[in-house]
C-alpha cells in the first residue's frame, strides 16, 4: 500500500499542480477550467420598468480574418471594454463561417465583408442591420516578373487574361470567405461562369485556406492570387509577390458590422455598432497602421452607402 | 536556415525573459491539457479495468473499436463537441462554447480512447497466471484489479502520458470549440496556427519549441520514474 502511494503521489501532485496551481499564479489573464467563465446576471431595468433583460459579462464578436490579423481589434478591444464595462471576446473566421456562427446563435455580433450575403443574412431575420464602417481594397498579386502580363490591367481584364492563358496558377481561397466571394464577382464581371472557371484546368488551384496560407501557396507555385491589401502588406516581406492590379471601385472591400437578432444582450450588441461608427473610433481606424505599415490600412466610411 | 536560426533565438528569448503573452498561453495550455488528462484518467481507468476483467459477448469487438478511435481526427472530435455545445445543440443552454471548459470537454473526448485502450493493453501485460493465483488465494474482484493495476503501473502511467501528449499537441478541436480568443481560450497550438496565418513564422516556431520542451520534460519525468524503480 505504502509503495503504491509513494508511486502515485508525485504524479497526482504533478497533474494537480498543472491543473490548478498554474491558474493560481496568474489569476487575471489565465482562464482556469475550474472558474466559472460565463456568468449571466439578470438586471432589472428600473428606469423603464420593462421585464428584466439579460445582461451578459461577455460580448462575442465574430470578425473577418483580415481585420483580425492587422491587429486592429487588439487595439480597439480595451477601449470598448472600458467604455461599456463588458468583456469583449473576438473570434476570427472567414465571412462564411462567421455568418454560420451567427445563424447558430453562437455569437452576438458579426463583422464581415460580403454585401450580398450580408443582405441575405438580414433578409433571413438573423442580422438586424448592416452598417458599413470602413473599407480598403482588394488587389491581384503575382510574381514580380508577371509572366501573364497583367500588370496595370483592369481587374476584369486581368482575370480574363489569366483564364484564357490557363498556364499560370491562380490560387483561390476556395473557403467561402469574403475574399472568395469577391473573386467570384470578378469572374462574373469578366463574363465568365465561376463554376466552369474552377473546373477548367490545373491552373486553377483551390487552397481552401486563409489569406496567409493562400499567399504562401501563390509564392511557392509562382502563381497569382486575389488578396485584401491589409493581409498582403503584412506578408510582403515573406513572399516574393507584387501588387499587379490595384485599387478601383470594383475592388472596394467594405467591412460592415451586423448586430444579431439572437444576441443575448441586444443593447450591448448595438453598442458595438455605435462604437465602430463613433467619430473617435472612425478617426482611429483611419490612422491605424500608418506607423507599422507606413500607410493607411482602412478608410473610415460611416454613413456612406457601400 | 536563417528562419530556423531566428526562430530558435526568438524562442530562447521568449523563454528566458518569460514573455508575458507566451507565459500566459503556456500556463493556460498546461492547465487545459492537465485537467483533460486528469478527468479522463479518473473516468476511464476504472472503465478500462471493467472492460479488461469482465467477460461478455462482443468484448473483443468493443476493444477493437476503442483502438480504432485512437486515430479519430481532432477536427472531427472538435466538430462533434461544437455541435453538442452550440446554442442550438443539446447542451447549448450551458453556454460552454468558446470557453476553456469546452476545450477540456473536447480533449477528454479525444483522449478517452487512447487512455482506455492503452490501459487495457497495460493490464493485459500482467501475466494471466498471476490473476489466476490471486483468485485461487481467495482474492475478491476489487483486490485482483488493484494488484494487477499496481503491477502494470508503469505501463498505465505511460498510457496517461500518451493521453497528455495528445491533449497538449492537438489544435483542431481547441480551435473549433475554443475559438482561439486572446486571453481566454488561446492555446499553444491555436496560437501557432494564428501566427502562421499572420505570417509570423519565427514566433510560430518559437511557440512550437515551447510546446516540444514541455513534451520533452514530461517524457523525461517518466523515464526518471522508471529509473528510480530499478
Amino acid at each position: 500500500m505504502s509503495s503504491r502511494l509513494r508511486f502515485a503521489a508525485p504524479w497526482l501532485g504533478f497533474f494537480l499542480f498543472l491543473a490548478f496551481a498554474a491558474c493560481g499564479e496568474q489569476p487575471a489573464p489565465v482562464q482556469s477550467a475550474e472558474v466559472p467563465v460565463d456568468t449571466v446576471v439578470a438586471v432589472e431595468d428600473t428606469v423603464t420598468g420593462y421585464p428584466p433583460r439579460e445582461r451578459v459579462e461577455r460580448l462575442l464578436v465574430a470578425t473577418t480574418t483580415s481585420l483580425y490579423d492587422t491587429g486592429l481589434w487588439a487595439y480597439m478591444e480595451p477601449m470598448f471594454e472600458e467604455q461599456y464595462g463588458v468583456e469583449l471576446d473576438i473570434l476570427y473566421a472567414g465571412t462564411g463561417k462567421a455568418l454560420e456562427w451567427g445563424t447558430r446563435g453562437d455569437v452576438d455580433v458579426v463583422v464581415v465583408h460580403d454585401r450580398a450575403r450580408e443582405e441575405q443574412f438580414i433578409a433571413d431575420g438573423i442580422g438586424l442591420s448592416r452598417t458599413p464602417f470602413a473599407y480598403n481594397f482588394f488587389v491581384i498579386v503575382g510574381p514580380p516578373d508577371d509572366p501573364a502580363g497583367i500588370r496595370g490591367m483592369a481587374p476584369e481584364a486581368a482575370m480574363t487574361a489569366l483564364h484564357d492563358a490557363a498556364t499560370w496558377p491562380f490560387i483561390s481561397r476556395g473557403d467561402e470567405s469574403g475574399t472568395h466571394a469577391q473573386e467570384q464577382r470578378l469572374w462574373t464581371a469578366a463574363g465568365l461562369e465561376y463554376d466552369s472557371v474552377r473546373t477548367s484546368g490545373d491552373w486553377y488551384v483551390e487552397a481552401a485556406a486563409g489569406m496567409g496560407p493562400t499567399l504562401n501557396m501563390a509564392d511557392e507555385m509562382r502563381g497569382y492570387a486575389l488578396s485584401d491589401i491589409a493581409t498582403f502588406l503584412a506578408y510582403q516581406g515573406d513572399v516574393d509577390l507584387d501588387i499587379l492590379v490595384g485599387e478601383g471601385d470594383a475592388m472596394r472591400n467594405v467591412y460592415a458590422v451586423i448586430p444579431l437578432s439572437t444576441a443575448r444582450d441586444s443593447v450591448m450588441a448595438d453598442n458595438m455598432r455605435a462604437f465602430l461608427i463613433s467619430p473617435e473610433v472612425q478617426e482611429l481606424i483611419g490612422a491605424y497602421g500608418v506607423e507599422a505599415w507606413g500607410r493607411q490600412l482602412f478608410t473610415p466610411c460611416a454613413g456612406q452607402d457601400f | 536556415m536563417r528562419e530556423l536560426a531566428e526562430a530558435f533565438g526568438l524562442a530562447l528569448r521568449m523563454i528566458v525573459t518569460a514573455d508575458p503573452v507566451v507565459t500566459e498561453i503556456t500556463l493556460r495550455t498546461l492547465a487545459i491539457s492537465a485537467s483533460s488528462t486528469l478527468i479522463a484518467c479518473l473516468l476511464f481507468t476504472p472503465l478500462a479495468c471493467l472492460l479488461h476483467f469482465a467477460r461478455f459477448p462482443g468484448r473483443g469487438a468493443v476493444i477493437s473499436f476503442i483502438q480504432a478511435l485512437y486515430s479519430m481526427p481532432t477536427v472531427l472530435a472538435g466538430l462533434l463537441i461544437f455541435l453538442l455545445l452550440s446554442r442550438t445543440g443539446p447542451l447549448g443552454s450551458l453556454r460552454l462554447l468558446f470557453t476553456s471548459r469546452a476545450i477540456v470537454i473536447a480533449e477528454v473526448f479525444l483522449i478517452a480512447p487512447v487512455i482506455l485502450g492503452l490501459v487495457i493493453s497495460a493490464l493485459k501485460g500482467v501475466a494471466a497466471d498471476a490473476t489466476d493465483t490471486l483468485r485461487a488465494l481467495g482474492a475478491g474482484r476489487l483486490q485482483v484489479a488493484r494488484v494487477v493495476l499496481h503491477e502494470a503501473r508503469f505501463a498505465v502511467l505511460s498510457a496517461f502520458l500518451m493521453g497528455f501528449g495528445r491533449a497538449i499537441s492537438e489544435g483542431g478541436a481547441a480551435m473549433m470549440v475554443g475559438g482561439n480568443i486572446a486571453g481566454r481560450t488561446r492555446t499553444l497550438t491555436t496560437a501557432i496556427s494564428l501566427g502562421i496565418g499572420k505570417g509570423e513564422v519565427a514566433a510560430s516556431i518559437a511557440l512550437g519549441i515551447v510546446l516540444m520542451a514541455f513534451a520533452l520534460l514530461v517524457s523525461l519525468l517518466v523515464h526518471l520514474t522508471g529509473l528510480r524503480r530499478t
